[in-house]
């Protein structure tokens, strides 16, 4: 067996983790727009699992990738749109109603895969390998990088993009006006409610696309609850981060290196109980989370917002 | 009046005996009702008992056997609720088919004498006699499989993509690497703690490739990401539970198959002898539960390989091996 140690095994950790915190990312991204401008939603898993099946179903019935990822960005959005209506305009709690959306959107993804798709496992040719010339001929550091597929590429590109737009732009200082302080927003003319819907809205996209990277993007295939959890880890990952994009990167990659590490351990053959080995991601997520809690939170984060008429 | 009441009688006596035919033709149905950790098309487990239930539905007819089920009762207490509800309802056999439905078995078995439960992955019967337990002699298929895996490796590395460390998952696991190591091979195993992360398992097969295992095998309904990186990468799969053929016709060498039949059969026959329970139940290659399923629709397989392991099955039924280390 390789050593721990060697290149080729430290370069095969770190590839990975790089290719399984692409979901995060959309994912976590997508979440950090909701909570930034004071929505949070708890429905990013079943919007996940929505955008998983349309875009597998529509690459299965088309062969078309793109069309796959355009599927699964418009019930993305449709979803989002359906988030914002229930907490924004309706004000409803935005814990229970992202728990319902997300039993909404499981629920509904096994039901149309049973019935389009008569519950059986296919699989399609997803993304590709895409090595980018030159850089991708280095040794160790080319395959790690730079030979993966076009949405490990675009996921990483959406952090300082999701920068800019929050930190350099006036729609970003609006998002964050209404997230820390919706009534001093409104009275300087920001429509609280239309960048609400418009951010649930953004997280609806990306959760959507989180999900197509499951089945069109990774995997390949679609099984019902396929996304395992990772919405509620990519909600997690906003409050790791701090409310920011890099925190978002960083809490993504360190989870996933965490989960890479322990595969490779357990391949290896170095002896720690599978449990421990499994358990490691999540329990350097809670330290963590431990000590970065209430850190830069926008200050009206889940709090509907009720225009004062007086 | 007492003309009329005789009257009345003997019209309520017609209308109770009209009813009474299709309820006495309805006793005579069979009913089985099963309650599964995962879906019966999982490609593992719950489609193996799934299928072996079928089987039987067709030998009979559907019109003398029922079949219900009750699918993803991964939550226990949703199980328990499900099993009991069946056993309410009446059903003959109540199929609790996983290993975590041991206490709800044990409680609810007890209320109801005339309905027989069979508790999957098993391990007793409590001393209930409407109770059978059965499991598969997983180690048995485990051992054959990696002498099989290490035939076919060209590096003697072999990877198994495992869920939990537990149950007939961790057997068939124990016989792999023993079979492996006594032809030389070297078997890297994961867990992913998971019946159901696809995604993880897809990692753990990835991470078994990346360290040159190209020959791999795993159980669990999650494996279809584990055999989606497996045709990606051109490797070879060997599938356990059920026929994973179809998800990659070109990488699945051979499956080991579950065929719960015989055992069923046996479960029956003694229902209808009027013993409810009271047993356990091995699937082995000796009683034909343990299938080796080579996929010779697609593959040129050597028939010297399917002759070896056909040999190796036989002495495990002769005595002549045993799959599991000693101690």
């Amino acid at each position: 067996m390789n050593n721990l140690f060697s290149a080729a095994t430290i370069f095969g950790i770190i590839g990975m983790a790089i290719r399984l915190a692409m979901p995060y990312l959309y994912a976590g991204l997508g979440e950090l727009f909701n909570q930034t401008a004071g929505c949070f939603n708890l429905g990013v898993e079943g919007i996940m699992m929505m955008g998983a099946f349309s875009a597998f179903y529509v690459v299965y019935q088309t062969g078309n990738l793109f069309l796959g990822i355009a599927a699964a960005a418009v019930i993305g959005l449709f979803m989002g749109l359906i988030m914002s209506l229930i907490s924004v305009t309706f004000k409803a709690a935005q814990g229970i109603s992202g728990i319902g959306l997300t039993m909404f959107g499981v629920g509904l993804s096994s039901l149309l895969f049973k019935t389009l798709l008569q519950g059986t496992v296919q699989s399609v040719a997803g993304f590709a390998p895409l090595k980018i010339p030159v850089l991708g001929d280095i040794p160790f550091i080319g395959e790690t990088f730079f030979q993966n597929n076009l949405m490990v590429y675009l996921a990483y590109c959406l952090i300082p993009v999701c920068s800019v737009v929050l930190y350099k732009t006036t729609l970003g200082l609006k998002i964050r006006s209404v997230g820390q302080n919706p009534q001093a927003a409104d009275t300087l003319g920001v429509s609280v409610i239309k960048i609400r819907y418009l951010c649930v809205c953004i997280g609806g996209v990306l959760a959507g696309i989180a999900g197509a990277t499951f089945s069109i993007a990774n995997i390949n295939m679609f099984q019902e609850k396929m996304t395992n959890g990772t919405g509620y880890i990519a909600v997690a990952l906003v409050y790791f981060s701090g409310w920011k994009p890099k925190g978002v990167l960083f809490g993504a990659l360190l989870f996933s290196f965490v989960n890479a590490l322990q595969l490779r351990m357990q391949v290896l053959g170095i002896n720690i109980p599978s449990d421990v080995a499994m358990m490691l991601p999540y329990i350097l997520t809670i330290i963590t989370l431990v000590f970065v809690q209430g850190r830069d939170a926008p200050a009206a984060l889940s709090v509907p917002y009720e225009r004062s008429e007086n | 009046m007492s003309k009329k009441f005789s009257i009345m009688i003997l019209f309520v006596c017609v209308v109770m005996t009209l009813l009474s035919v299709p309820v006495l033709a309805e006793d005579e149905v069979f009913q089985v009702a099963m309650v599964m950790p995962s879906k019966i098309n999982d490609y593992s487990f719950s489609q193996s008992m799934y299928e072996a239930l079928k089987v039987l539905q067709s030998e009979v007819g559907e019109e003398n056997f029922e079949i219900v089920y009750s699918e993803d009762m991964f939550n226990v207490a949703d199980a328990r609720e499900a099993i009991r509800d069946y056993a309410d309802m009446g059903f003959d056999l109540v199929i609790a088919h996983g290993s975590q439905y041991g206490t709800s078995i044990q409680e609810i078995a007890p209320d109801y004498p005339e309905t027989a439960f069979a508790w999957g992955n098993g391990t007793d019967f409590f001393g209930l006699d409407n109770v059978s337990v059965y499991q598969a002699r997983a180690e048995q298929g485990g051992y054959v499989f990696g002498q099989i895996a290490a035939a076919v490796s060209e590096n003697g590395k072999l990877g198994v993509c495992g869920p939990v460390e537990s149950g007939d998952a961790k057997t068939y696991i124990d016989g792999f690497k023993n079979g492996a190591a006594e032809a030389g091979a070297e078997v890297s195993v994961t867990y992913t703690s998971s019946f159901s992360d696809v995604s993880l398992m897809s990692a753990a097969a990835e991470t078994h490739m990346d360290e040159g295992a190209m020959v791999l095998t795993g159980t669990s309904q999650s494996i279809p990401g584990a055999v989606s990186v497996v045709k990606e990468r051109d490797g070879v799969w060997l599938g356990v539970q059920w026929d994973t053929i179809p998800l990659a016709p070109e990488n699945v060498l051979v499956s080991l198959v579950y065929d719960w039949t015989p055992i069923l059969n046996e479960i029956i026959t003694k229902m209808t002898e009027g013993i409810y329970g009271g047993a356990a139940y091995d699937l082995t290659f000796e009683n034909g539960g343990l299938q080796i399923l080579w996929n010779t629709e697609n593959l040129e397989i050597d028939q010297e390989l399917i002759d070896m392991a056909d040999d190796l099955a036989q002495k495990i039924v002769d005595g002549e091996i045993e799959p599991l280390p000693a101690g």
